[in-house]
């Protein structure tokens, strides 16, 4: 009976990334996917490696995302020495829109919290209409302005989990598709993985299952209350490049396709589209660059985010089954690097980063509070 | 490659005459624009956005976008969903369209 160092539960860009990670040091680690029946969030995102704006309720969060961005240009650089596979990531900074001076004075007043909150390391410029202007000639004329972060990139999610799935391969991985896992439980030292018509064993294992891990980590002592949270976006015809940098909901990608969404819809586990709102995200999208008026749609999808209750990644190792691991977040693409090569390391034994150690799944647990 | 079958209907053999790259095709009414362009012996109407490989009409159904034209100076035109109309300007796609 072959049992790996480490189980993986889910080949979608943060079990991936951690399954590299783990690979790479020289682990057996098996990687599990369940198929082209599971949600695929992977598949289906945007592509963002987003530091601005993120963590104004708990900075670590922001600190967590600013190292992971720090350590993007060496896994994109180690694996396609590796794969062969460019993720075409790139960090020329990136914008967010405002159209009103109100709007303009908030964005303002948050970014410049969270900068005192993460004691000075996040930083951000805002931009008049014109400042922008120069760095987006397209732009309309009714954006006001916009904060710009040189924290903030983008890449193709595709080819990412791509890249990582042949790096995990050419480190000794073990890929595992095409079946779901309807159990997971402890068996003497270490887990056995139930899957169709096997077991896998292992002496280690991390949920990485997305939606998924809502029915799996229970079965560990685990609990991951996850929401699913619908976004829709629309790809355009592939045009000379337009667009120099991504904004939250507009990127052109390193084939010229200019991709349009961030819906947010609470739908239940409905993965389609809805006319009313891919229409809202397209004029939202010509308001920021009129020239798009003039383009082409050629495909339009929906994806599930996976959600917390508070929206931030949950991280969290078993105290009743030791060795059994949760990882969930919707920032798989921003966090890849830090999945890789800092969670991964926590995951093989080393100590907690101390940035993610808020992300327990105790804060959603109500709270009781004291009369004073 | 490509050459005509007799139609029974001698109504439809109605020419059409259009301009690819500034050169006259003699097409038929109610040629499709990459059916016409085939017809007379163009296999490449385009060059891809991300490597400049040529690349001419293919599914003739309107999915592989292969056919990609610019039509009296619209670009990036599916050349297989558009009919050939008299005088009409055809141009190769070179790449990734520009905007505006």
């Amino acid at each position: 009976m072959k049992t790996y160092d480490f189980a993986i539960v889910g080949g979608g860009l943060v079990g991936s990334a951690i399954a590299y990670g783990l690979a790479k040091a020289g682990h057996r680690v098996s990687l599990l996917d369940e198929g082209d029946v599971a949600y695929r969030a992977s598949r289906g995102n945007f592509g963002l490696v987003w530091v601005q704006g993120k963590g104004l309720e708990i900075p670590c969060y922001s600190h967590w995302s600013m190292s992971s961005a720090s350590l993007w240009p060496s896994l994109t650089d180690e694996l396609l020495e590796l794969t062969g596979v460019a993720t075409q990531h790139q960090a020329p900074g990136g914008v967010h829109l405002c159209y009103s001076r109100k709007e303009m004075e908030l964005r303002q007043a948050d970014l410049a919290s969270l900068v005192k909150a993460t004691g000075g390391q996040f930083d951000f410029t805002m931009l008049d209409h014109q400042q922008l202007r120069e760095m987006i000639p397209e732009i309309g004329e009714s954006v006001t302005g916009a904060s710009w972060s040189r924290w903030d990139g983008h890449a193709n999610p595709l080819y990412l989990l791509r890249a990582l799935h042949a790096g995990f391969l050419r480190c000794g991985g073990t890929f595992l598709p095409g079946s779901r896992v309807h159990r997971v439980h402890q068996s003497g030292g270490s887990f056995v993985i139930e899957r169709d018509e096997e077991r896998v064993h292992a002496a280690r294992v991390v949920l990485a299952a997305g939606l998924g891990n809502r029915r799996l980590a229970t079965q560990v002592g685990l609990h991951a209350p996850l929401i699913p949270n619908r976004g829709e976006i629309l790809v355009t015809e592939r045009m000379r490049p337009l667009l120099n940098l991504p904004t939250t909901y507009l990127r052109q990608t390193g084939e010229g396709s200019i991709l349009m969404g961030d819906s947010h819809e609470d739908v239940g586990f409905d993965e389609g589209t809805e006319t009313p709102v891919l229409s809202s995200i397209a004029q939202r999208a010509v308001r920021a660059l009129p020239a798009l008026a003039n383009t082409r749609v050629v495909r339009t999808w929906g994806a599930l985010r996976v959600m917390t209750p508070d929206g931030y990644p949950l991280y969290q190792a078993s105290l009743t089954h030791p060795g059994a691991f949760v990882a969930c977040c919707h920032s798989g693409v921003t966090l890849a690097a830090a999945h890789a090569k800092r969670l991964a390391p926590w995951i093989a034994g080393d100590t907690l980063p101390s940035e993610i150690a808020p992300f327990t799944a105790e804060r959603f647990d109500v709270q009781t509070v004291t009369p004073a | 490659m490509f050459k005509r079958l007799p139609l029974p209907d001698t109504s439809a053999q109605k020419s059409v005459m259009v301009y690819f790259d500034g050169q006259q095709v003699t097409a038929r009414d109610g040629d499709t624009i990459a059916a016409a362009l085939l017809a007379a012996g163009v296999e490449a109407c385009r060059t891809t956005p991300v490597s400049g490989a040529p690349r001419g009409p293919y599914c003739m159904m309107g999915v592989c976008f292969e056919c990609l034209v610019e039509v009296d100076g619209v670009p990036n035109v599916q050349g297989c969903q558009i009919l050939v109309k008299d005088g009409m300007q055809i141009r190769s796609q070179h790449g990734a369209r520009r905007l505006g």
